[in-house]
């Protein structure tokens, strides 16, 4: 296929698939919210309530919008975007599977940390131009929640980026081929505490995208909807739809740097089954911990990253240096 | 205010507003609002043994510009009625209200000759679309309401009707 005609399938196939997954994703987070609570979930709308989402959508598109009195209406409207387009954006460096990939950018790993602190100002200037006190806390509190948080998270993407040499999505994967044992989880002689490493990516991921325990931006007991109260319709539509491409995007970046992009866990068969396999079983795994745990506390969120969580990433980035000097 | 009439559309797109009930009677998301003991039925609605998630209403939404449907679930006393009035006036359209238990219909059992403290019904402030008697009324009645309203937007009845005995 041409290279015009390539891209333009790929941006098709992106925007679907974003949107896609943030209309099912919701379905999952409410069947699963439901099983986990010993409840059916919804069920009557649809077969096994697979409707559902169009239902919402259908609903909030056709809803009235609201720009408060005295907001900041460019802010206000501009704000859902900023959260929806980074994701997307992101979507053009992740390979799916081999050839799979919109574009292979040598700093694609780069590109996407860079694009998700972009998401975080959607959150901030939502909060900030919808002019409710609720919104400016919750604004203020997304900040510092994710400014703790890029740090350990960061931390261990270079521990990773050490080990493999390069920040291309593509070649991390390919490094990483032949079995569960080549998979950067297990690469234990490179440094032993691999496996901790990814822990602290998954923590991280779920605070950067502001998911329960670490949902500070929409703590419903006290902030009503934190930054998105005063957004009706599809811009709250919006905002939701973001927060699950964030998701997704954070899942597709565990799976290339820890899990081994789409590789098999026994080395044959390789392909985009393996790569969307891991992706939803990290996702599903981000569902359980939500409808698992409480809300933590925002010092005790705090109290987490600075003092248990960067210690640790710091203290492997050193023993992965040192280990990667030595041998 | 009482009731008031909406004049129907003047050009009219008979399958498009037929998916935009359906859409909207599938979704109808309650506000996080509770006044009384009502309430705590409300709550055992959306819990495991009724399960309000079934018919998509269990998003209880914190936040009145995200909901689609009041339930004043208990007495509204006329310290609070400014309060309740504020939510509803901060609901986007389209919007409804059910009235749960006898308080939020007429006041209740807290009506009485002389009586300062009550405002006499849910309707008193805003216009209401379903009733649902009861003191309070069980996690049953109120899925029945919510089906009702479901037939009000759609026009159709998700189930044959039961009648009672």
């Amino acid at each position: 296929m041409s290279e015009p005609g390539r891209l333009l399938a790929f941006l098709i196939g992106i925007i679907a698939f974003a949107a896609l997954n943030a209309a099912y994703l919701v379905w999952v987070e409410r069947k699963g919210a439901g099983h986990f609570q010993r409840r059916i979930g919804p069920k009557e709308v649809g077969p096994y309530g697979l409707l559902q989402p169009i239902a919402d959508g259908i609903k909030l598109m056709t809803k009235q919008l609201i720009v408060p009195e005295g907001a900041d209406a460019v802010l206000f409207k501009m704000a859902p975007i900023m959260v929806m387009v980074p994701a997307i954006v992101s979507f053009v460096t992740i390979p799916f599977a081999e050839g799979l990939q919109a574009r292979n950018i040598n700093i694609g790993l780069l590109m996407i940390f860079a694009f998700a602190s972009v998401a975080v100002l959607g959150i901030l200037i939502g909060g900030w131009g919808s002019r409710n006190k609720y919104g400016v806390i919750s604004a203020a509190r997304v900040v510092s929640q994710n400014i703790a948080y890029e740090v350990p998270m960061l931390l261990t993407v270079i521990t990773v980026v050490m080990i493999t040499r390069t920040f291309d999505l593509n070649a991390i994967v390919n490094q990483q081929m032949g079995g569960f044992w080549h998979w950067n989880v297990f690469r234990l002689t490179a440094s032993p505490l691999m496996p901790v490493a990814f822990l602290i990516f998954f923590v991280c991921m779920l605070a950067e995208t502001n998911r329960a325990p670490f949902d500070m931006a929409e703590a419903e007991s006290e902030l009503i909807a934190g930054a998105f109260t005063e957004y009706s319709g599809m811009g709250f539509g919006v905002f939701f739809m973001g927060e699950y491409a964030n998701i997704v995007i954070g899942a597709c970046v565990a799976t290339i740097l820890f899990l081994g992009g789409w590789d098999c866990p026994l080395g044959f068969l390789p392909g985009v089954h393996w790569f969307l396999i891991k992706m939803y079983l990290i996702i599903f795994t981000v569902v359980w911990v939500r409808w698992t745990f409480v809300r933590t506390q925002f010092y005790n969120l705090l109290n987490l990253s600075w003092k248990i969580l960067i210690p640790i990433s710091m203290f492997n980035l050193i023993l992965t240096s040192a280990l990667l000097k030595v041998f | 205010m009482g009731t008031q009439d909406i004049p129907s559309a003047i050009v009219r797109f008979a399958a498009l507003d037929k998916i935009l009930a359906l859409g909207r009677a599938n979704s109808l998301w309650p506000m996080t609002f509770g006044l009384a003991c009502c309430a705590i039925e409300m709550m055992a609605t959306g819990a495991s043994r009724f399960d309000l998630a079934r018919f998509g209403a269990e998003v209880f939404r914190p936040s009145p510009r995200q909901s689609d449907v009041m339930i004043v679930a208990g007495t509204i006393s006329k310290k609070m009625a400014p309060a309740v009035l504020t939510l509803y006036d901060q609901m986007p359209e389209p919007k409804w209200v059910i009235a749960m238990g006898n308080c939020a219909i007429s006041g209740g059992p807290f009506v009485f000759k002389g009586q300062y403290g009550i405002v006499e019904g849910a309707d008193k402030l805003f216009p209401v679309d379903v009733f649902i008697p009861g003191c309070p009324p069980r996690p049953e009645a109120l899925i029945e309401g919510i089906l009702e309203l479901e037939e009000k937007i759609t026009g159709t009845r998700r189930w044959p009707r039961v009648k009672a005995g």
